[in-house]
C-alpha cells in the first residue's frame, strides 16, 4: 500500500521536501533553544544584529545556489567581495564621486564573473580549479590595490546604510537583510518558475542531455558566473560600509561558509538538486546558531564545529534513509 | 594506465603499449615543463639580483618548501583518486599546537615522541575523513569542508586565547629547520626522500596504480574488482598523517603557535598540486610534479621579495600561474586524446 503511494509521488520532490522540513524543524529548534537560553535572543535588537553580521554571506549564497545546481562551483566569491571593497576604497581615496565608483565596482564584479564563466565554459576547465585560481588572483588584485593601507573616511550618509535600520521596520531590519529578502524572492522565482531556472536543473542533472535538448549550457553558465560576480561586488560594497573599512583582507575565507550553507540546504554538490527555500532555511540555521552561541559563553570562534557537524548531517542523513531502506528490504 | 587492467590479444597489447608510451612521454614533457619554468625563473631572477642564489636564500626557500611539498604529496594521492582533502590546513594547525604544547607541558619529552604524536593526531583526522568518504560514499569535498571547520573549531576550543611561544620549546627542536648538510637543510633532504618514496610507490606498486584507475573511472575500477573504498581510505589516512607531521615541522619553523596556525593552507596546497600537473578530477599526475609545483610557488614568492617587488603581488601572480597551468593541461590533454584516437584508427 505505502509502496504504491510512494511510487506515485515524484521521488525527487519527496526527498527534497523531507530535507527542507527537517531544516525547518532545526531552525525552529535553534530559535526555541536560543530564546530559552537567553531572553535577549528573540528581541528586535538581537535579530537586527543577526541580520547585520550575516547579511553579506546570506546574499552571496543565492548566486552560489544557482551555480552549484548547474553543476559548477564558484570559490572566488569572497575574493570578488574583497576586490570590490578594495576598489571602492582605492577609488574613494582618489577622490572619485560615489556614483561613478558604484558603477565601476559593479562592472568589475561582472567582469570578474565573466572571466570565471568564460574559462569554465569556453576552455572547458573544471570550475573547482578555475575558481581556486581566481580566488588567489582577485584577492591578489585587492592586495595590489590597497597594499597595507586602510581606507575608512567614507561619508556617513553611506556608512549609515551599513549599520542603520531600514525606515518603518521598527529598527529591526538592516538594509542587507532587506536586500537578501528581495533577492531571495527574485532568485526563487527565476529558479523555480521560469524556463531559465528549469534549464539550470537540467544541465546540473546531465549536461549532455541538456545540450541535446537545445539548452544553451555554456551561455547560461557564463551568465550565472556573471550574476555571481555582480552580487558579490554588491556584498563587497555593503561589507565596506558596514565596517566603514576598505582593507585588502575583507571577507577572507568566506567562500567556504557560503558553500557550506548551500550544501547544508540540501543542494547536491553534483548539481541538479536543491531548492531556494532550503537555502533560506539554511541561512537562518547558520545565522541562528552563530547568534545563539554568541549569547551563551561558548567560544564564538569555535562555532565552525556546529557548522561542520550540520554539513556532515546534510550528506549523511539522506544516505542514512537509503541505507535503512536497503536493510529493511533485505 | 587502464592497459594494466585489461587482457588483450598480443597485437592490441603492442598498440596499447605504444599509446601508453606516447601518453607517458607527454606527461613527462608536462613535468619537465614546470621544471623549465622553474629554471628560467631562477635564471632570470639571479641575472637581475645575484643575491637570489645565496646559500642563505636557497636554504630559506627549501625550508619554506618542505612542509608545503610534503602536504602536496598527501594531497596528490587524494586528488589522483578523484577526491580532495580540504582539511589539511586545520590538521596542520591542530597538530602544530598540540605537539608544541607537549614540550610546554612535559619539559624534557624526547623530540621523536613529539613527532610521533603529531603523526598520530594527523592520522586520526585522516582516518576519520577516509571512513566517511569511503564507507559513507559521500563527496569528499563536502566531508573535508566539514572536517576543516570541525578540526579548526576543536583547535580553537583547545587553544583558546593561549599560544605556545619559542621560549617554551627546546632549542634542539627549534634548530631542526636550521640544521644543514652541505648547505641543504636536513628537513628538505628528509622530505625529498619521503616524496621520492611516495612517487615510487604511486608509479610502481599495484595499490598505487589502483589510485590512478579509480581516479580515471571510479565505476570501471569497482567493476574491475579494485578495492576502491580501501584505496581511497588509505589515501586520506596518508594525507592526514603527513599533515600531522607537517604540523610538527610548522611548530619548529615558526616557534609561535596559536589557534590560527595553518589557516587557509588547504587552497595553497591544492594550488601547488594543480600547478604541478595533477588533474583536479583525478587519474593523472605525479608526486614529483606536485613537489616541483610547491617549489615553484615558494620560489616565486622569494624571487619577488629578492627583486624588491612588493610581496603584495604574490597572490595575484600565484592565481595567474594556476590558471595558466590548468589551461595548459587542458590543451595538452585534448591534443593527446585526439592524437591517440588518430593512432588507434590507423592501427585498425
Amino acid at each position: 500500500m505505502s509502496n504504491l503511494t510512494e511510487r506515485f509521488r515524484a521521488p525527487q520532490l519527496q526527498s527534497a521536501l523531507r530535507w527542507e522540513t527537517g531544516l525547518a524543524v532545526v531552525v525552529i529548534l535553534i530559535f526555541a533553544i536560543g530564546s530559552a537560553a537567553s531572553p535577549d535572543f528573540l528581541t528586535g535588537n538581537n535579530l537586527f544584529n543577526l541580520g547585520l553580521s550575516n547579511g553579506e554571506i546570506a546574499i552571496m549564497t543565492l548566486p552560489m545556489t544557482l551555480i552549484i545546481i548547474s553543476g559548477e562551483i564558484d570559490l572566488s566569491v569572497a575574493s570578488i567581495l574583497g576586490m570590490s571593497s578594495a576598489l571602492l576604497g582605492f577609488l574613494w581615496a582618489r577622490g572619485w564621486p560615489m556614483p561613478a565608483i558604484f558603477v565601476t565596482v559593479a562592472v568589475v564584479g561582472v567582469a570578474a564573473g565573466a572571466v570565471n564563466g568564460l574559462l569554465v565554459t569556453r576552455l572547458r576547465l573544471p570550475s573547482l580549479a578555475v575558481t581556486i585560481g581566481t580566488l588567489a588572483l582577485y584577492r591578489g588584485i585587492a592586495t595590489i590595490l590597497l597594499g597595507p593601507n586602510t581606507v575608512s573616511d567614507f561619508p556617513t550618509a553611506y556608512t549609515n546604510l551599513g549599520v542603520n535600520a531600514v525606515p518603518f521596520t521598527g529598527n529591526d531590519m538592516t538594509y542587507s537583510t532587506l536586500i537578501f529578502i528581495v533577492l531571495a524572492i527574485v532568485f526563487g522565482v527565476v529558479l523555480h518558475a521560469t524556463p531559465f531556472g528549469r534549464s539550470i536543473y537540467a544541465m546540473g542533472a546531465s549536461p549532455e542531455a541538456a545540450q541535446f535538448a537545445g539548452i544553451r549550457v555554456k551561455r547560461i553558465k557564463t551568465i550565472l558566473f556573471m550574476v555571481s560576480g555582480f552580487i558579490c561586488s554588491l556584498a563587497g560594497v555593503l561589507w565596506t560600509f558596514r565596517l566603514n573599512t576598505a582593507v585588502q583582507n575583507n571577507g577572507l575565507g568566506l567562500e567556504l561558509s557560503v558553500v557550506a550553507i548551500v550544501l547544508l540546504a540540501g543542494v547536491s554538490i553534483f548539481g541538479g538538486k536543491g531548492s531556494l527555500i532550503g537555502v533560506v532555511l539554511a541561512v537562518l540555521a547558520f545565522a541562528g546558531i552563530q547568534n545563539a552561541l554568541l549569547l551563551t559563553n561558548f567560544n564564538q570562534e569555535a562555532t565552525g564545529i556546529v557548522t561542520g557537524a550540520l554539513l556532515l548531517a546534510s550528506v549523511f542523513l539522506p544516505n542514512a534513509g537509503r541505507w535503512f531502506r536497503r536493510l529493511s528490504h533485505s | 594506465m587502464r592497459a594494466a587492467i585489461l587482457q588483450n590479444s598480443p597485437s592490441q597489447q603492442a598498440g596499447r603499449a605504444r599509446q601508453t608510451g606516447l601518453a607517458e612521454r607527454v606527461f613527462r614533457i608536462r613535468e619537465s615543463g614546470i621544471l623549465v619554468v622553474l629554471v628560467v625563473f631562477v635564471a632570470v631572477t639571479t641575472g637581475v639580483q645575484p643575491r637570489f642564489l645565496d646559500a642563505a636564500n636557497i636554504q630559506f626557500v627549501l625550508v619554506d618548501t618542505t612542509t608545503f611539498a610534503l602536504l602536496a604529496l598527501g594531497e596528490t594521492m587524494v586528488v589522483i583518486s578523484r577526491n580532495v582533502d580540504l582539511s589539511v590546513g586545520s590538521v596542520v594547525g591542530l597538530s602544530a599546537y598540540l605537539s608544541a604544547d607537549l614540550f610546554a607541558s612535559h619539559p624534557g619529552i624526547p623530540i621523536p615522541v613529539v613527532f610521533l604524536a603529531g603523526l598520530g593526531i594527523g592520522l586520526a583526522c585522516g582516518i576519520a575523513n577516509g571512513i566517511m568518504v569511503a564507507a559513507g560514499r559521500v563527496p569528499s569535498l563536502v566531508v573535508t569542508l566539514a572536517t576543516l571547520y570541525i578540526i579548526r573549531g576543536l583547535d580553537i576550543l583547545i587553544v583558546g586565547g593561549n599560544e605556545v611561544d619559542a621560549n617554551q620549546l627546546p632549542n634542539a627542536f627549534l634548530d631542526i629547520p636550521k640544521d644543514t648538510i652541505g648547505g641543504i637543510p636536513d628537513i628538505a633532504i628528509a622530505a625529498a626522500v619521503v616524496i621520492a618514496i611516495g612517487a615510487y610507490y604511486l608509479r610502481t606498486y599495484r595499490s598505487g596504480r589502483d589510485l590512478y584507475a579509480i581516479g580515471s573511472n571510479p565505476d570501471a575500477a569497482r567493476l574491475a574488482g579494485l578495492p576502491a573504498g580501501r584505496r581511497v581510505f588509505t589515501a586520506f589516512a596518508v594525507s592526514g598523517a603527513i599533515a600531522g607531521l607537517a604540523g610538527v615541522l610548522w611548530a619548529a619553523q615558526y616557534g609561535t603557535i596559536n589557534s590560527t596556525a595553518g589557516t587557509g593552507y588547504e587552497l595553497q596546497v591544492v594550488s601547488a598540486v594543480v600547478v604541478g600537473g595533477v588533474a583536479i578530477f583525478g587519474g593523472s599526475g605525479t608526486a614529483t610534479g606536485a613537489a616541483i609545483g610547491a617549489l615553484l610557488l615558494t620560489t616565486i614568492s622569494s624571487a619577488l621579495y629578492v627583486l624588491g617587488i612588493s610581496s603584495f603581488w604574490d597572490q595575484a601572480i600565484w592565481g595567474f600561474l594556476l590558471l595558466l597551468a590548468i589551461a595548459l593541461d587542458q590543451t595538452i590533454t585534448e591534443r593527446l586524446t585526439s592524437a591517440l584516437r588518430k593512432r588507434r584508427t590507423r592501427h585498425e
